[in-house]
């Protein structure tokens, strides 16, 4: 099918673009990437009288390594993300996750602003801004402000941005590592094919010291719900202790618990149930040995 | 409702301009406007490949793309592979090995291959098949596709 019509806007300069978002509210979309809101005008899921195009707008994509993190512009390809020598070196998670991101070509033109604008349950990038702990930048007419990765996702397909505002950045606060403790990291995610969205994923953040004793854990899920997850009880069950077979079990088993998958023509909700809790495993299992 | 909108782009080396609306997708204007009709629309939204170009040289959708967006740009299509009556070594690979029967998705695959060879030559048979992931073929199979892609080895 074709896109219904609507009046295309394709402002160079931010003031421009937030402008027009101001003025047309919920009549606006904002076109990053175009991999997900082309789809849905495609077939007329979406019909937004006016489309606002901000790939020609100047200062919205770029990789920046600062003093307390790492500043990614909205309009950043996950193609950069995933060529990045930057990112490779100060966040292999991302690395490691950006791979399984649809497929090449969509990733060339997809964004991390998309992504996560979008917010799709089974989306990488939201589950990834979750588990780092990312602060977003939303900035509109109005002016700027920054919303925690925990409190951006509102639902399925459903974020904390207004009508008027526009994702403009990430920032991604350092994993430090002391002397003492390090982080360490697992990625797992289980689809039917290479590309396809994520039946089941699992993130697992730990900080470790060198007796494998765990100061620090997180472990986001995504796939399983409206939105990615944070699942604190198991979270709060590794802390405090090494994490061995029997801990990573206990973990992986409150993860199950925890979820609340939904059914649909991939999976069933009780094949997603099940399969979290391996995939959490599996991720804990990647921290430890890796 | 808005006027046309101007729009100019460079295609396999070859200056076009059009009026277009702004609904418009790049493989339309590339099928119903410029006449390139080797662009192959299957789904028409990013998941089939058929469609697949490259635009500023990386290989993207083009029913995700909106003509307008293309505006400026720098494009490939599967026209723009062979050297007049010449296959490119790429076609004549997928002709040796029997890489089509229908030919509808090879376009797409054709364009995927070529960004998979250019950027990295002589890929192993596991990064083939992750490589052509994003294209469906419906009637050929893949063994003969990702036979002719390993047996060109660059672009």
């Amino acid at each position: 099918m074709k896109p219904a019509k609507f009046d295309y806007y394709a402002p160079v300069a931010r003031d421009e673009a937030l402008g027009l978002l101001g003025q047309h509210g919920y009549d606006a979309k904002a076109l990053a990437g175009g991999q997900s809101l082309m789809p849905m005008m495609n077939l007329r899921l979406a019909r937004p009288a006016v489309v606002v195009d901000i790939n020609r707008v100047a200062g919205l994509s770029g990789i920046d390594s600062g003093e307390s993190g790492m500043t990614i512009g909205a309009m950043t390809r996950q193609r950069d993300l995933e060529r990045s020598a930057e990112v490779r070196e100060r966040f292999p998670l991302i690395a490691a996750a950006v791979p399984h991101i649809a497929h090449f070509q969509i990733r060339n033109r997809g964004t991390v602003g998309g992504s996560l604008a979008h917010s799709d349950p089974a989306a990488e990038i939201p589950a990834l801004c979750l588990a780092l702990d990312a602060e977003i930048t939303a900035a509109s007419s109005r002016g700027e402000r920054t919303i925690a990765a925990g409190d951006f996702s509102l639902g399925l397909l459903t974020t904390a941005l207004e009508p008027d505002e526009l994702l403009t950045e990430v920032r991604l606060p350092w994993l430090d590592s002391d002397g003492e403790s390090q982080w360490r990291w697992g990625f797992r995610e289980v689809c039917r094919r290479d590309g396809d969205f994520a039946l089941v994923g699992a993130i697992a953040l730990l900080r470790l010291d060198g007796d494998n004793v765990c100061r620090e854990a997180r472990i986001a899920m995504f796939g399983v719900g409206d939105g990615p997850a944070r699942i604190p009880g198991a979270e709060a069950a590794l802390v405090g202790r090494a994490v061995d077979a029997d801990a990573r079990a206990e973990a992986a088993g409150l993860v199950s618990q925890a979820v609340d998958p939904g059914s649909d023509i991939h999976a069933s909700a009780e094949y997603r149930k099940e399969v979290s809790g391996v995939m959490a495993r599996r991720a804990l299992e990647d921290a430890v040995s890796g | 409702m808005m006027p046309l909108i101007e729009i100019r782009m460079t295609v396999n080396g070859r200056e076009y301009g059009g009026r277009v609306e702004s609904r418009l997708t790049l493989a339309d204007f590339l099928r119903n406007e410029l006449n390139l009709t080797g662009t192959h629309l299957g789904c028409e939204h990013g998941v089939c490949g058929a469609c697949t170009i490259l635009v500023d040289g990386e290989a993207v959708r083009s029913c995700l793309l909106l003509a307008v967006q293309a505006d400026g740009a720098t494009l490939m299509t599967v026209e723009g592979l062979a050297d007049g009556d010449e296959l490119h070594p790429l076609q004549a690979a997928f002709q040796e090995n029997h890489a089509l029967q229908c030919g509808f998705c090879t376009p797409g695959f054709l364009m995927t291959a070529y960004a998979l060879l250019r950027d990295n030559p002589n890929p192993s048979e596991s990064e083939v098949r992750q490589g052509i992931g994003g294209n469906i073929c419906r009637c050929t199979g893949y063994a003969p596709i990702i036979r002719a892609i390993q047996q060109t080895g660059t672009v």
